[in-house]
This record gives C-alpha cells, structure tokens and sequence, in this order.
C-alpha cells in the first residue's frame, strides 16, 4: 500500500504563501554554515490534488463511529455530534494562545470554569483540575496527588497500591510510574472484589486502592461503600477509574462511595471524538483532603474576574503543558449542556438497557460467565463455540458485516474474552441486526469454521503478521528498499 | 435526545424482553444508600440555537482578532492551509479510536507510520513513536527513559527549557524520585554544559532554548560521557538546522503544534518523542509497524506492544494509551501538504522576518539584543523601561508579546527582557506598527 513516501506524483505547493515582505535571508549568514541542515529531508513535495485523494483514500480505509456500530468495550464508542466540532473551530477558541494573559482570555476561562462546576456536580466531589490530558494522565496525576498527600503527612512507608485483578493496565502502569508498588486483589466467582481480601491487605504500608466502578465485567461493586470504608479507616486513599461513568450519570456520584480521585474520560462519556486514539481528555475530581494539592494552574474567580493561580505551595506542580485539552473541554461542555439533568439519565439509562438487552439474547448463543444484571457493558467468552474457533476468528468475521469488534482478550479474568458496549447512541433496530450477525457468526463457526479463520474478506487487506511486524519492526519507510 | 436513537415503544419491548419492570429496576445493584445521596446538577437542557449563541458569545469575549500574536513560548501562530481541516475532518478518521484491529484501521495506520517516519526525518533519528501528550510530557518520559536506561538518579536539565516544559519534567522527576541538577545559561545565551558529568543518567537541552538562542550541539554528546543527550527541538527550525540526530542527540522531543495545529489556547497539542533504535524497547508510547498480510499484501500495525501497559501492566515504559493521534494525523497532513520545499519555505520565511524586525529594533533607543549567538524566529529584546511595561503598552496598541522567565539580570540589565517570536503569518505592516509602538511613537 502507498504512503506518500512512495507516491510516484511530483508537485509543488507554489502559491500556499506569499512572496516575502522583507529582504531575503541566506540562512547561512544569518545562523552560520556549521548550524545549517546538511542530511536530506526526505518529505515528497506534491501537488494538493495528490495530497488529497491520498488521505481521502486512507480515510476509506477506517472504520469510525459515523462507519457503523463499534461496541468496544470500556471505550464508549458513542456518536460525536458535529456541533462540537463547529464550536471547537471558532477562531475565538482555536487561535487563542495559550500566554495570551487572563483579560485577552475572559470568554475560554468563563467556558472552562463552567466545565468544571459541572464535572463537580457530577463527581459529587469539591475541586476538579481539568489538566490531564487521557484518562492514563488523570490517573497518573491521581498518583501524584496521593504519594504527595503521604510525603507530607510524613507517610513515606506508604508504598502499595491494590488493584482488583479485573484493572485496565493503565491502572498498574500508572500506579508504578509515580513510585508505587501494586498488589492484585483477586476477583470472587461473581466477577467482583473480593472484600476480604482487600481487608487482609490493608496495612500501614498500603497509600491506596484503584478501583474501576461498574467494574470491567460491567458489574456494580455491591460492596462499594464496606471497600472504601475500610480503606480510609486503615489511611488510604480511594482512586475510582471514570472510564464506565456512562452506566450511572444521573444516578451516582463517586464522591458519595468514597472516592477521594476520579478521572473523567471526556471522550468517552462526554461524547467528544476519539480521533484514532486521542486527543482525549481525563480531567480529575478530588475530595477535600486533596484539594490544595492540584496540579497547576487554577482557574480562580477573584473580585468577579476569572485568573489563572500560580502561587499553589502545596500543589504536585504541573502535568501538562498548559490548561489540558481545552479543544476537548469545548465539545464536552457543548455536549453536557444540551443534555441538562433529564438528558443524563436518558444516557445511562439507554446505555445499560441496550446492555442488558444484548446480553439476555446473545447469552443463548455465547457463554456468558456472569449471568446477572450488567451496567453499560457486559463480557461473553468466545469458548466453547465450535472446535479451533477462537475470539479472534469471531471479532475478525464481525468485519466483514461492518461492525467493529469489540474489546478481546480482555478482562483478563476471562478466558477468550469479549467486552461488549452498544453505548446509548445505538437504537434496537440496530441491536438486533447484531445479534442476527452474532448467530450467524456461531452457525458458521460449526458449519464453515474457515470462513472464520480466513476474516475478513472484505477488507482492503487480509489478516495480518503482527508476529513478524514484532520480529523485525520497520517503523519508517526504508528509502534504501528499491521499490 | 436526539443522539439517542431507541423510541419509548423500543425500550418497553427491551425492558419486557430481559425481565425488568422499570428502567429504575436496572439500576437495583447500586447500593440505595448511594443512590440516595444524588444530587442533580440542576441544569436544564439546551437546545442546539441555545449552545451555539452561548459559545460564540465566549468566543468573542476572547480577544484573539484584536491581538496581533508576536508571542511565542512554544505555541506559535503558524499558517494551516485549508486542506489540512477538511482532510482532518473526515469522520472515518475521527470518530475511530485507537488501531487494535488493523484490518479496518489502515487509515490511521498508515498515517502512523508516515508520521513517524516524518519526525525521523525531522530529527534525524532512526524512530519514533506515534506521538505522546504534549512537548512537556514527551521531555518528561524521555527523562524516566534515561533513567530506565542509565539507573543515577540525577537529570541534568537547562534552564534554557521553556518554562512551562520545565514544570512539567518536575513533577514527574519527582515522582520517580529523580533529583534535578540545573544547568545555566551563560552569557551567548547557550547553555553551560557541564563536561563529564558521569553522575547524571541525561542531560536536557532545548533548541532553540527559552532566550530564543539555537543550541551548538556539536560536540555536547562527546563531552557530557554516556549520559543520554536529550534535546527538545521546534520541528519547524528544523527544515533548515541540522537535526538534533545527526549531532549525537539519543533523544529527541519536541512540541509539534507548530506542524499545522491550532494554537486553542494550549490545547490539544502533539508531544514528538524520537530516538535511537537501541532504545525501542525502552520507548513510551505506541508505534505502527509495517507488516504483510495472509496474501504478502503490505499493512501496517501497531508493533512493539509487548512495551506498553495493556500487555506489560506495571511493568510497561510508560502509561500511556489514548494520545495525540487526530494531531498527529494533522501534522501528517500538514508535512505532506508542504513537502520539504513548503516546510523549508515557512523556516525561511520566519527566519528573515524575525532577524528583519530584530534588527529593527536593535536600533530603537532603550533597546537591544542581549544575545549574540544565532536565533531562529523568536528571540529575547533587552529593554530600559521595566518589561511588563513594554509588553503592556504592546497589549495597548494591539499586539501581544511575551515576557520570558530567564531570570538573568546581569545580562538582561534593569529592566528584563521580552521575548518576540514571528512566523510567516507576520506581515511587513503589523512589524512596522509593532516598530512604533516599542518607539512609543503610537
């Protein structure tokens, strides 16, 4: 497949800009020869038309929400208005720089400040920092924020962190690259925390836990309030992973079962786009005691005037390089607007019934390791279906009838995994053409098991090598290779 | 709701099909003390009209027309010609999410590995990655890399850093328990690099660094012994100086807003992070991979995953999963849309037009250019009458510029300096206006 690299068009982009105003400057005068460039800069020049149908082209090869249905587990593939994308773009907004001082920047600060009242609101925590950038970036700042908390409490021998062994490994990684150690707590039979385990656990030494609520099975912890109880009562800290925060908006707040940090994925439940794996935005709430230590700056409302605060003695510094992902803040805050208090019920409410919905007709076809009532998603175990066939073959098939696979191979906790989220975007209609395609898939499993092994068919490109891309990775274009 | 498709009629026949009375009923498993305890926001819905009057009322109050940016800092106010939005804004690739089934994802896929391959070329490295947040975390991970790979402790770090890169390498310096050692920046306005310093896992440099002055790299990795070279560069200056890769850098990082990004107040931005191929095991991120299908077909996938968190846990390089990608993808569209004339065109472009006005206002009396070394398109003004005041009476009359956290009264003298940066978007006419302000003749 072509890259632009190997495009055998030639153009020019002539005319993009325009001649310059002011005398001409060698740069070898102006920076001396021994500074200059001297490698190649290998970067085709190419006409627009080329440019265009290039990109036009790859577009072709994706696959998006507007494509079709995309049930990805744990990442809400829910539909992105356009309008935000309309009010992301208005120069008031888009060409505003970042040192443009408070005066110049009243009107994003009034925006950002309404943001945070509401994620507050939804939180039911005190103070949130709408710095992080990804939910891994909430979660890291979350981190931060706890190993500062017990550096000055003098709480140096708070090392560990649990984690259910059901976590998104984000949550280990991030847990480790602020200094922590972590510990997996295992699940009961029914897919939950084990609360007895977690109680052996605590010590002296434990700083925390992070939990995932619905957890990744898309089950409610029925024991949400004894674990962080007992945390806090043994001086931990709670961290709640908002990644399934579409299952209960409307309904609960973590802040009211005892978190102390919860990350927001605005693009996930805030319907902002994913754009092929970010931008995204992971703002965090916090509880009272962590307040003062936010990243910063804050948005502060001083004699009527919105500031952005520096003087913070007790805040972890910063994490990103300026406000977070205010583009992003944009299309959520335009989003939860138009929802008001009605429309986020009616998002949780679709969200799970279309869950549970999916779940009680596919159950006949799939196993389903946890028959109960789900949250916003829900996990089958592609074992079982017909000898050779893995969840693979399964996810891969889907392909070929326009859907996007679901989440596979994970939670780790079941084998064979498949995570599945409808979101609320998707209409029964749309529901029930998934789970004919799902019984079909399970007919050919027995009756033509290689149809599966050899999808998708309709792809530009088969099934791929991922081993000898793991081998032998070229990751640029070899210029050397004659092409 | 219109973004939700399912009909009362619908949801009667789901909640019969699965055996719930109620869509309360769905809702059982929350511990009622929980539920009890809600409190709505009190926020009535708005209609479409409502939010697009309300935004664009925000929008106005920011004064982005009435400012002229001469401001720089990082985030530069470059030309995004039209093709790049319209491409960008193809819904396939921005409603996608991350590439794990690369089989209907050889869009972004593609694009992944053309980015890369473009940041190599930028910088001169053998690799790179798919993107990290933003400039200041891209430094920031490069500095937990050099002590995965070195293990002393320390990081050398230059106060030629932007500031605002500078905060953000230490807070995760500290996290990771990682003492900072700060190098100063002498009179040329290039960093002191220490010789030798054995005891350091990396030393940190900008190019061109926070006085606006390009960095002589020449010679640094030798003298600095196997610490790790780390260099966080403006990929537009390097159309035209020599990459960072081929003077010895392990590292390079970089801010890539200025490949074709809005500037949007700081946000979303485009972390470069580029290294040795020694190194891609230790690298964080995601990286796209070129591979062959069932039938030798050429793809591409995501590759080297055995580094990241969603296989290797507390164990991976780096946390990192969502990124910059749409960004990434602009930028993408951006280097192909310019090519290397284009790129080339706009680093001239900015080049000539910044030394034009910094001669111009060398001459002005009260002012002058502390530095004598070599800048590209931003550079530090010494200024008589206090700093603040200068950029203040700039606001006044229409022009923003900016005051830099450098520090160096011995070499600034009494009144500090600002910091003035141009791009090819700067025009002969607001130069001369921005001339007579400074002269205080407006």
């Amino acid at each position: 497949m072509n890259t632009i690299f190997n495009c055998r068009c030639r153009g020019h982009q002539e005319g993009l800009f325009p001649l310059l105003d002011v005398p001409e400057r060698e740069p070898g005068t102006v920076l001396g020869d021994a500074l200059l460039r001297t490698v190649p800069l290998r970067i085709p020049n190419l006409s627009e038309p080329d440019v265009v149908r290039h990109y036009t082209k790859l577009s072709k090869w994706n696959h998006g929400v507007d494509d079709g249905f995309y049930p990805l587990g744990s990442c809400t593939m829910k539909y992105n208005p356009k309008l935000g994308e309309d009010l992301a773009g208005l120069p008031g907004f888009a060409g505003l720089h970042p040192l443009a001082g408070d005066s110049a920047s009243q009107g994003a600060l009034a925006l950002l400040f309404e943001l945070t009242s509401l994620l507050q609101g939804i939180a039911g925590l005190p103070r949130v920092s709408l710095q992080p950038v990804a939910g891994a970036h909430g979660e890291l700042t979350g981190m931060f924020l706890m190993k500062r908390y017990f550096e000055e409490r003098g709480e140096t021998g708070r090392r560990r962190i649990l984690l259910p062994d059901s976590a998104h490994g984000t949550n280990p990684a991030s847990a480790a690259l602020a200094g922590f150690s972590v510990e997996s707590i295992p699940s009961t039979d029914r897919g939950t925390i084990d609360r007895a385990a977690v109680r052996a656990a605590l010590d002296e030494t434990v700083a925390g836990i992070m939990l995932t609520v619905p957890n990744t099975l898309g089950l409610f912890e029925p024991d949400i309030l004894e674990i962080t109880d007992a945390v806090h009562s043994a001086g931990g800290l709670c961290y709640f992973d908002g990644a399934n925060l579409n299952s209960y908006l409307g309904r609960a707040r973590p802040g009211d079962m005892g978190a102390d940090v919860f990350h927001f994925n605005l693009h996930k439940t805030m319907s902002t786009p994913h754009g092929g794996g970010g931008p995204g935005a992971g703002p965090i709430a916090v509880s009272e005691t962590l307040c003062e230590l936010l990243p910063v700056p804050w948005i502060e409302r001083i004699d009527g005037r919105l500031c952005l605060t520096w003087d913070h003695p007790r805040s972890i510094g910063s994490v990103h390089s300026f406000y977070g992902n205010v583009l992003v803040a944009v299309r959520a805050l335009a989003y939860l607007l138009q929802l008001g208090d009605n429309g986020l019920r009616a998002v949780s409410e679709n969200a799970v019934l279309n869950a549970n919905y999916l779940q009680e007709r596919l159950k006949a076809t799939y196993e389903l390791p946890h028959d109960t009532l789900c949250k916003h998603e829900f996990v089958l175990s592609g074992r079982g279906l017909a000898e050779g066939v893995s969840t693979l073959d399964i996810a891969k098939r889907l392909i070929d009838y326009g859907i996007h696979p679901p989440t596979i191979y994970f939670p780790l906790i079941v084998r064979e995994a498949l995570m599945i989220e409808p979101t609320e975007t998707e209409g029964k209609a749309e529901l029930d053409r998934f789970v004919d395609v799902m019984e079909r898939i399970a007919a050919e499993a027995r009756e033509t098991p290689d149809v599966l092994h050899h999808a998708p068919h309709t792809t530009p490109i088969g099934r791929l090598d991922q081993t000898r891309a793991a081998r032998d990775p070229v990751l640029t274009y070899p210029f050397d290779e004659a092409e | 709701m219109r973004y939700i498709p399912n009909t009362d009629a619908d949801r009667r026949e789901m909640l019969a099909a699965i055996g719930r009375p109620s869509l309360d009923a769905l809702f059982e498993d929350i511990p009622q003390t929980v539920r009890d305890r809600y409190v709505p926001l009190g926020l009535r819905a708005h209609s479409e009209v409502d939010v697009v009057r309300l935004f664009a009322e925000w929008a106005n109050q920011n004064a982005v027309t009435e400012l002229v940016p001469f401001v720089g800092g990082g985030i530069y106010d470059h030309y995004t010609p039209a093709v790049v939005k319209h491409l960008a804004g193809r819904s396939e690739f921005y409603t996608a999410y991350t590439p794990y089934q690369p089989e209907i994802s050889q869009g972004t896929l593609t694009a992944m590995f053309e980015f890369q391959t473009i940041v190599c070329e930028l910088t001169g490295m053998e690799i790179a990655n798919a993107s990290m947040y933003d400039g200041a975390t891209a430094t920031a991970e490069a500095a937990l890399m050099a002590e995965r790979i070195r293990g002393r402790g320390r990081i050398a770090v230059s106060k030629g850093l932007f500031q605002h890169v500078r905060r953000v390498v230490d807070t995760y310096c500290w996290a990771a328990g990682i003492e900072r050692v700060d190098l100063p920046i002498g009179e040329d306005g290039r960093t002191v690099v220490p010789q030798n310093e054995a005891d350091v896992s990396a030393v940190i440099l900008q190019t061109p660094n926070a006085a606006g002055v390009v960095e002589t790299l020449r010679g640094v990795k030798e003298a600095i012994g196997d610490a790790l070279l780390i260099v966080s560069a403006d990929p537009v200056s390097l159309a035209v100086l020599e990459p960072p890769g081929a003077l010895g850098a392990d590292v390079v990082t970089g801010e890539g807003q200025a490949l074709g990004l809005p500037m949007g107040f700081g946000g979303p931005l485009l972390g470069l992070f580029a290294t040795r191929r020694q190194y891609l095991r230790q690298m964080p991120g995601r990286v796209a991979g070129r591979t062959v299908d069932v039938n030798d077909a050429t793809g591409y996938t995501m590759a080297a995953q055995t580094r990241e968190q969603h296989i290797r846990r507390e164990r991976a390089t780096s946390n990192i999963c969502t990124n910059s990608a749409l960004c990434a993808l602009m930028a993408t569209m951006y280097a192909a849309t310019l090519g290397a004339d284009g790129l080339r065109t706009v680093a001239k472009q900015c080049l000539a037009k910044a030394h034009d006005l910094a001669d111009r206002i060398a001459e002005l009396p009260g002012f002058s250019l502390p530095f004598e070394s070599a800048f590209f398109n931003e550079f530090v003004v010494s200024t008589s009458e206090p700093a603040a005041a200068v950029a203040a009476r700039a606001r006044k009359a229409g022009f923003l510029i900016g005051v830099p956290d450098l520090n160096m009264p011995h070499v600034l003298g009494a009144g500090g300096g600002v910091r003035i940066a141009v791009t090819e978007k700067r025009t002969k006419p607001e130069m001369d206006r921005l001339i007579a302000v400074l002269e205080g003749a407006a």
